[in-house]
């Protein structure tokens, strides 16, 4: 009578010890969800690794530059006016080039001859003169930059076994060439200009450095704005601004902004800071207050996120020890949220990093040469040197791009890198 | 925070100082992208040999370029526009409207577009005709002409027994590109004039003809492959049935990788564009404000240094570029023009 039945039982209700029929299911559901996840993360491991090979093997190149070997004489009668900056310094490049090959008599031979050296050899002479002009009248050995298409030819992206019609160089300027190269006199070394000089329309001439500075200037203002601007909004709607209507519509709208595409911002950049406040196109001032108006959300948002996850028995405490509200926000509550505040600018900053479209609209996408040196200097930024490169014709622009990008790759890196040494400096545990 | 303090010092400091320039000692340049590399070029070379700091070159295309050129006098303003087509009466009209009455009209030469594929595959022989056929939205009925249709041609065979029997698929500009409106003023426009049906249509409905001959078809012949003609070159390797448009320097520095197709038998070279040969080519432009002239450091130097021989003669760096040169005589006139400032007759 008082038997349980435990046939039946073990059937409807088995026992916990036991391991039931789905078990083994739920352990399969859970190795898969694993792996897809470790897959997701491999992928997209995959992918960056990726990224950065292409990056780096298309653009390493751009660090080094062909160059040739040129003897030179800075002869008297070449320097006969007083003015420097008028002498025929193009004159003595093409004296040196015909004096190494004499035999080359035909006006279309010599054309090809000179083409084999940069335009920017004439300027160097030039700046050697102006530097020290006691070089006047005696020969001077000089490495000087080959023209663009030399370049390409010794990094092997000129395909010379193509018919000569096709090709940018002709046979004989590979023949002066093999012969310069085997008097050692042409060689690839370290490119100091890419480091040192502006934009240019010749490829081995053109330099990253009017880019990084145009960069560094438009995020120094961005910073400057953004940031003290973006942690008082975040401390006023936080820990002062009173709950009602109006202070839910300005979160609703700083959330709102937060998703409005960028291009917006130039648009608006153009509209109030040029035309109406008559600032000067295509500077640095105007496009560190455009990409200010684009982090400021970024920051308010991360900067409340991170007041909020202060605990409030810090402030209770706080107060309740005396201070005041000021007190209280400025010796306590900041100090804590500092790190994420920080998190929150960095992010916002390197979102700014990377714009180019509300650029765009301000004038700061144009060819620039000389290097900014103030805030009201006409500049271009990284991203939209990047793009002009893109965008150019000449093939030795294709290399230069790459190396632009892994700059901006390590500008940004080093940015996150700060940010992070920050957040630790600062960080404090309760 | 005292740091914070202080840089709110800073920034606002910074607000103070921002409305104070007046003076602005560099020549600002907008307009056109096809001139772009050939302005950049003159521009640079001009600020390495002069004292003058280097001309600012935006490229805003052709409109957006007049649209701020015609802003107004004064340095808030860019004292050079670059075009790839002339100036349009409305356009003069807006900038006299705005006080910019003395406009120097600077033609600087030729630019040829060429329709190219891959050096693996066979080079095309084409006609406008055949092109405007073969990218038209709509093209006539082969079976009842005075009807328009979707078009109907698959492979280029369809459109012209003697081609190849390609599937139609060619790599172009965006409408906002100069060289787009330049295609289709001077490809698909002709061509769409040898066909009877279409001169017809001409005579019958003036806006179904524009409309006509200006849509490119959507349905995947015609693709989209952005502003960078880089890209289309690039594309053009990886895919020997496709074509691709694009303008001429990118065809002279990518000789080893591309080549040209003949239109209308004449081939893209720089002789063909250069004595107007080749059909697909057209003039580009630059125009000075006058008033800015005296103004703006460097200016005279700059237009100088555009209209030598040494930049946009035969033998020039511009041609180097790509930039096909005027005759002779036509350089000869423009650079007396831009000498004395000619400024345009009013249209």
């Amino acid at each position: 009578m008082n038997s349980p039945e435990p046939v039946n039982t073990m059937t409807t209700r088995p026992s916990l010890l036991e391991p039931g029929k789905n078990l083994k299911k739920r352990y399969r559901t859970d190795l898969w969800f694993q792996r897809i996840g470790i897959t997701a993360i491999f992928l997209s491991l995959a992918f960056i690794a990726l990224l950065f090979f292409q990056i780096i093997s298309e653009g390493y190149t751009a660090f080094i530059q062909t160059n040739i070997l040129l003897e030179v004489e800075f002869s008297e009668q070449a320097f006969a006016k007083e003015n420097l900056a008028t002498a025929d310094y193009p004159g003595l490049i093409k004296k040196s080039l015909t004096d190494t090959f004499p035999e080359v008599k035909s006006r279309n031979g010599k054309k090809l001859l000179f083409s084999l050296v940069s335009s920017g050899a004439a300027y160097k002479l030039q700046e050697m003169v102006e530097a020290n002009p006691k070089i006047i009248g005696t020969r001077q050995k000089m490495w000087v930059a080959a023209a663009s298409d030399v370049d390409m030819l010794m990094k092997n992206k000129i395909d010379r076994k193509a018919p000569e019609e096709n090709r940018r160089l002709m046979d004989n300027q590979l023949a002066w060439l093999d012969i310069l190269k085997s008097q050692g006199r042409l060689e690839k070394q370290f490119n100091q200009t890419f480091f040192t000089t502006g934009d240019s329309r010749e490829p081995e001439l053109a330099g990253i450095l009017g880019g990084v500075k145009g960069t560094a200037l438009t995020l120094f203002i961005t910073l400057t704005l953004a940031f003290p601007i973006g942690v008082a909004a975040a401390i006023y709607l936080e820990e002062f601004a009173p709950q009602n209507h109006w202070t839910d519509l300005i979160e609703v709208n700083i959330n709102n902004l937060a998703a409005v595409p960028s291009i917006i911002f130039g648009l608006l950049g153009l509209a109030i800071f040029i035309n109406f406040f008559g600032l000067p196109r295509s500077t640095p001032i105007v496009g560190g207050l455009v990409l200010a108006l684009m982090a400021l959300p970024t920051i308010i948002i991360a900067g409340r996120a991170s007041l909020k996850s202060v605990p409030p028995s810090i402030r209770e405490a706080a107060l309740g020890i005396g201070a005041s509200k000021m007190q209280t926000i400025t010796h306590h509550v900041l100090p804590l949220a500092m790190p994420g505040m920080l998190t929150g600018a960095i992010i916002g900053m390197a979102h700014a990093l990377g714009e180019t479209a509300p650029l765009l609209m301000i004038g700061m996408v144009a060819f620039i040469v000389d290097i900014p040196g103030a805030i009201t200097d006409p500049a271009a930024v990284l991203p939209v040197q990047i793009y002009l490169w893109a965008d150019s014709p000449e093939r030795g622009f294709t290399e230069k791009t790459s190396a632009a990008i892994i700059i901006l790759l390590a500008f940004l890196m080093t940015m996150n890198s700060l940010a992070i040494y920050l957040r630790k400096k600062f960080e404090i545990k309760w | 925070m005292k740091a914070s303090h202080l840089l709110v010092a800073g920034s606002l400091s910074l607000f103070m100082v921002s409305p104070a320039f007046a003076a602005r000692d560099y020549i600002s340049i907008v307009g056109s992208s096809t001139v772009y590399p050939f302005a950049t070029v003159v521009a640079e070379k001009y600020g390495k040999t002069s004292s003058t700091k280097t001309p600012k070159i935006e490229s805003t295309g052709s409109g957006g370029g007049f649209k701020l050129f015609c802003g107004g006098v004064g340095v808030d303003h860019p004292d050079i526009t670059n075009s790839s087509r002339a100036i349009k009466d409305s356009e003069i009209k807006t900038c006299a409207d705005n006080g910019v009455k003395e406009i120097v009209e600077v033609k600087i030469g030729y630019d040829g577009i060429a329709v190219a594929n891959a050096k693996t595959a066979p080079q095309f022989k084409l006609s406008r005709k055949d092109l405007f056929l073969a990218l038209a939205k709509e093209v006539p009925d082969p079976k009842d002409p005075a009807k328009l249709i979707a078009n109907p041609y698959k492979t280029w065979k369809d459109v012209n027994p003697e081609l190849p029997a390609n599937t139609i698929e060619v790599l172009g500009p965006p409408p906002t590109s100069g060289t787009r409106d330049a295609f289709v003023e001077l490809v698909m426009e002709t061509g769409a004039d040898t066909l009877e049906a279409m001169k017809a249509l001409k005579k019958a409905d003036k806006k179904a003809h524009t409309k006509a001959t200006q849509t490119v078809r959507e349905d995947g012949a015609y693709i989209e492959a952005g502003e960078n003609d880089n890209l289309i070159v690039q594309k053009l390797q990886s895919n020997p049935n496709a074509l691709g448009i694009f303008g001429f320097s990118f065809l002279d520095q990518n000789g080893d990788k591309v080549q040209g197709s003949s239109i209308e038998g004449k081939l893209p070279t720089y002789d063909a564009i250069a004595d107007g040969s080749y059909p697909v080519s057209r003039p580009l432009f630059f125009y000075v404000k006058k008033a800015h002239v005296e103004v703006i450091p460097g200016m005279k130097g700059y237009l100088a240094e555009f209209a030598s021989e040494k930049a946009w003669g035969k033998e020039g760096y511009l041609a180097d570029k790509g930039l096909i040169a005027m005759p002779d005589a036509e350089r000869k006139e423009m650079a007396e023009s831009v000498a004395d400032l000619k400024v345009m007759e009013g249209k």
